[in-house]
């Protein structure tokens, strides 16, 4: 029975696949007469619109995005731009082009032969520049021998504003032509050679926002260069715009503060991690580098020994100083080590281990407390306090508040900063930590390093009580027709949790600092506004034997951190001026200009007196060298580095 | 395992013609691609290892005697759902598609296994079925249940393309059991209204525009109708003898979308002209003649159907994308077999091809 079913299945099978295979012939048989149709009698129309009309593809470059600051004033925008292009398959005599175009427009005739055969290889239809940034003279005399140009086109395009030069350089970056290795890359893998992409800060950072959708029209186009009608267009769609968090005004503010001096600032909004004027110190001009940069403006920058170049407030790294005493305080109360009277003598050294380090203040500060030790900044009180804690009960403290990590700001290469630990010291040099080595740490010198950013983000915590905002420069995400396609949330990253009152005691040091006789940092003070702060110099390179060099880089960076106001902190700032010496004398009136404008932004009935009232009592001329010198003993004891 | 006397019965008409489309298909490769920018390796020797590696699949593929998977095709079947599953869940985005699932070292695509495995679950299913005289309406209800489920799962992908070959491939297997006359005219009926269904409610967007743009290139001169104009372009333009090797000027001058996948055959059209066209579609159509011949000869169901299976795969793959490359169907992502760039496409083809020849070499071994 099953045989018979198998048999009767099977033949009706193989007569289904003769059906099937018929089936499959008339199929095939259909592809081919429609290749018929157009390979052989419509072949002659297909083949005119191949070659002899001329198919032509125009790239229409993109928009780039504009870049707005809180208030909406735009910081970069783009201007028309016309270059002088050909096309290749269109010219018949290259050379005797080359002539005429270099006659007509006064263009150098060996420069844009070597441009046309740099872009030899590339398709023949598709447009090489030859001269860029046309005047509309020259545009002109095109159009007037448009006839006798044949294969010539003029190209429009958007090129890059700095509205306001070179003010935020650093943080707005610059776009260039595409490089080689980025094309080869992931990041870029939509990207065609002689694109432009930002190669730096905010450009660079929100570059897949800001670069918008290139477009292209095919044309078809008759003998003489006229479009004959259009194959099929896609139009270029303008990049979103991005809207910072800075404030233009306080910017130029604190850049101006500076005047000569390098350093950076970093101005943050205390409650919402906002960050409201980044400045580094000296600027450049971020226009200069979207065409071909002069070479003798590039040496200059490369020469100066400023380093105009870099972005000091977000890659540059400084040893805290005295103002990481902070963080060395909040440890010490936390255990309980010390409390707000605990007091030592300070004679202005302290000997451990057959080794003395001094105090800035080489008279010593006598009976010293909590409070006395922050307004006055003494080493002597943090040596103790330090030795008693160790130094992984100081990089706990330090950890607490997200330091030794980058905080996440939307710029590329942030650094982390370093807060040593034993187990660090271990892994990087495989050696053990010694006691001596804690002494430089718990005053911010030895191998702690913090970034321009993690200043004013301790700075800001302290103000917070605790509560760490991401710190961020985006505010929102604006498409071209206004909407806003993403807006930056206040982002609470962590908690510094120590008690209320450990917070209270250190916030009322750093308010003596600016605000009490034999304050550190009285040149930051306002006449309207209570200023808490504290000062730091930074050591660059341990002087050896003693010798003060005086030579301009040797000398210590200058740090001033401070937020206000006291009752109700608003703003947090972070100062540091490269080889400034003193935090007191060079980098706290930057902070209190800085503070100065933004208060008097924030009321602007009242007329604005500029600077704060200068008291006397401030020649304190803040610490002086803090690492332990050693002038009869070689040993080191100080900075576990290298060595 | 390998019997010795398989050896000599390798089906070498079937390894030939596999043999002749990969190499013009690396050839047309190499041509498609030169004005690219190459990072790496370029993409005609890639397409030259991928063919090796598809090579040695279908070995191993026919090294094993095909009835092991009747026994073992629901398993299959069932891992393969699963893995669609997965690959909604947690599969990797890549343009606007979840379709690749990371195995971690290398991506798979499940959708594309699918392919196989829909063939192996019908040729069991159908095997153990009495269906003399044809099927029934409520013959269809578990063959059909067994392509609604992962064809579903694959349009919510989405990837309308492969849901639509798998449907096309089992409907092809389904006519060859057989359907009764008013099984075909209940089936029409109920299919209308649920084409209207799925055209209102499942087909997204993009989707629908590409339809429209094949009823009406004109409509949009941007996205695909911008692609099947160009591709007619390419193609009539190469006339009776083509333009020559790497002359062509529509690839040459990249005015072809995917030319190197999807697009790839009119690339070989500009270049071959009429006469190119013939000989390669000549090649194709002996292909899948002799992929149901294989089935024709074959004397036991289960291989007949798999046999059929795969020429139904092989032949729906080569109608659809020549079909669409001149203007015939909507621009759908379905590449054209042994000849297209892509590892999936091959090895997928390669599957098929591997069971081809098993069939093939053990009609004899009853």
């Amino acid at each position: 029975m099953k045989g018979r079913r198998f048999v009767r299945e099977l033949a009706e099978s193989k007569q289904h696949v003769m059906y099937i295979s018929f089936v499959v012939g008339i199929a095939f048989l259909l592809i081919v007469i429609r290749l018929w149709h157009l390979q052989i009698l419509n072949a002659e129309d297909y083949r005119a619109m191949s070659e002899n009309n001329r198919l032509r593809f125009v790239p229409v470059a993109a928009s780039r995005g504009t870049v707005l600051d809180r208030a909406g004033k735009v910081l970069v925008s783009n201007r028309p731009s016309f270059s002088l292009a050909v096309i290749p398959q269109e010219v018949t005599d290259k050379n005797a082009l080359l002539e005429l175009l270099s006659t007509l427009l006064g263009l150098d005739r060996t420069e844009i032969s070597e441009r046309w055969e740099k872009n030899r290889h590339r398709a023949k239809y598709y447009p090489i520049v030859l001269a860029s940034n046309l005047s509309r003279d020259q545009v002109e005399i095109i159009e007037e021998n448009r006839m006798r140009l044949q294969g010539v086109e003029i190209e429009m395009k958007p090129v890059r504003e700095y509205t306001s030069k070179e003010l935020a350089a650093h943080l707005l970056g610059y776009i260039s032509e595409i490089s080689e290795k980025e094309l080869d890359s992931e990041a870029f893998e939509e990207y065609n050679p002689g694109d432009y992409v930002g190669k730096n800060g905010i450009e660079r950072a929100m570059e897949k926002e800001l670069h918008g959708g290139d477009g292209g029209r095919q044309l078809e186009v008759d003998a003489r260069g006229r479009i004959l009608r259009i194959i099929s267009e896609k139009g270029p769609t303008v990049g979103n715009s991005v809207v910072l968090t800075i404030d233009a005004a306080l910017q130029k503010q604190a850049e101006k503060a500076f005047g000569d001096q390098p350093g950076a600032a970093v101005a943050m909004d205390v409650t919402t991690g906002e960050i409201l004027a980044f400045a580094s110190n000296p600027g450049f001009d971020p226009a200069l580098f979207c065409g071909t940069l002069p070479a003798d403006v590039w040496q200059g920058y490369l020469e100066d020994k400023r380093h105009p170049l870099e972005n000091k407030a977000l890659s540059g790294q400084y040893p805290p100083g005295s103002t990481f005493k902070v963080i060395t305080a909040l440890a010490g109360l936390q255990g309980g080590t010390i409390n707000e009277a605990a007091a030592i003598n300070c004679s202005g050294s302290y000997t451990m281990g057959g080794s003395k380090f001094n105090c800035w203040n080489k008279k010593g500060h006598g009976t010293t407390n909590l409070h006395k030790s922050l307004r006055e900044s003494c080493d002597v009180f943090y040596y103790q306090l330090g030795e008693k804690l160790g130094v992984d009960k100081i990089a706990a403290a330090a950890r607490a508040f997200k330091l030794g990590a980058p905080l996440g700001v939307e710029l590329l290469n942030e650094k982390s900063g370093l807060i040593p630990t034993s187990e660090w010291k271990q892994k990087r040099f495989g050696k053990r930590w010694y006691h001596g080595e804690t002494l430089p740490v718990s005053i911010g010198q030895g191998a702690v390093l913090m970034t321009p950013i993690q200043l004013a983000s301790m700075t800001a915590t302290i103000a917070n009580e605790g509560t760490i905002y991401r710190p961020h420069l985006v505010k929102r995400i604006v498409d071209p027709d206004g909407k806003t396609v993403r807006e930056t949330n206040n982002e609470i990253i962590g908690t510094a949790s120590f008690p209320k009152e450990s917070f209270r005691l250190v916030k009322l040091g750093m308010l003596a600092v600016v605000n009490e006789p034999g304050g550190t940092g009285a040149k930051a003070r306002q006449y309207d506004v209570k200023v808490a702060g504290k000062t730091g110099s930074s050591q660059v390179v341990k002087m050896r034997n003693g010798k003060n060099s005086s030579k301009y880089e040797f000398r210590d960076h200058a740090i001033f951190v401070a937020f206000a106001p006291f009752e109700k902190p608003e703003i947090a700032v972070s100062v540091v001026v490269e080889h400034g010496e003193h935090g007191g004398s060079a980098a706290a009136p930057i902070a209190g200009k800085i503070l100065r404008a933004y208060f008097d932004s924030k009321k602007p009935p009242r007329k604005p007196t500029s600077g704060s009232p200068e008291e006397d009592q401030d020649d304190v001329d803040s610490e002086k060298m803090s690492e332990p010198v050693t002038p009869k003993t070689p040993r080191n004891n100080g900075t576990p580095t290298h060595d | 395992m390998i019997d010795r006397r398989l050896l000599t019965s390798i089906d070498w008409v079937l390894a030939g013609l596999v043999l002749m489309i990969c190499l013009l298909g690396v050839l047309n490769i190499y041509s498609a691609t030169t004005p690219y920018k190459i990072v790496g390796m370029p993409y005609y020797l890639k397409q030259f290892y991928w063919m090796l590696v598809g090579i040695a699949v279908s070995l191993a593929v026919c090294s094993l005697d095909y009835h092991i998977l009747e026994d073992i095709s629901y398993w299959f079947y069932g891992l393969l759902l699963l893995l669609l599953i997965v690959v909604l869940v947690g599969g990797k985005r890549s343009m606007g598609a979840t379709r690749w699932l990371n195995l971690g070292l290398f991506n798979i695509q499940p959708s594309e296994l699918m392919k196989i495995v829909i063939i192996v679950t019908f040729a069991r299913f159908f095997n153990n079925f009495q269906a003399v005289g044809g099927m029934t309406v409520k013959d269809l209800f578990i063959p059909l249940s067994l392509l609604a489920i992962p064809a579903a799962l694959i349009i919510k992908q989405p990837d309308l393309g492969t849901a639509s070959l798998i449907t096309l491939i089992a409907l092809s297997m389904i006519m060859y059991v057989g359907l009764r006359w008013y099984t075909i005219v209940t089936f029409v009926c109920v299919m209308i209204p649920m084409a209207w269904l799925s055209w209102a409610f499942m087909l997204r967007p993009y989707q629908k525009n590409r339809i429209f743009d094949f009823l009406n290139p004109e409509r949009s001169r941007l996205g695909s109708g911008y692609h099947i104009i160009q591709s007619k372009i390419a193609v009539g333009s190469g006339g009776l003898t083509g333009k020559g090797f790497v002359q062509g000027t529509q690839s040459q001058l990249r005015f072809l979308p995917e030319q190197h996948t999807d697009f790839a055959f009119s690339v070989f059209a500009e270049e071959w002209g009429f006469i190119g066209c013939l000989l390669l579609i000549f090649i194709y159509l002996m292909l899948v003649l002799w992929g149901l011949n294989i089935a024709h000869r074959c004397n036991d169901r289960f291989g007949g159907l798999l046999a059929i299976g795969v020429s139904a795969m092989l032949f729906w793959h080569i109608i659809i994308n020549i079909g669409m490359v001149i203007g015939m169907f909507p621009v759908v992502g379905v590449p054209l077999p042994f000849f297209s760039y892509g590892g999936t496409s091959m090895i997928t083809s390669m599957v098929g091809i591997g069971l081809l020849q098993n069939i093939s070499m053990r009609r004899f071994m009853f």
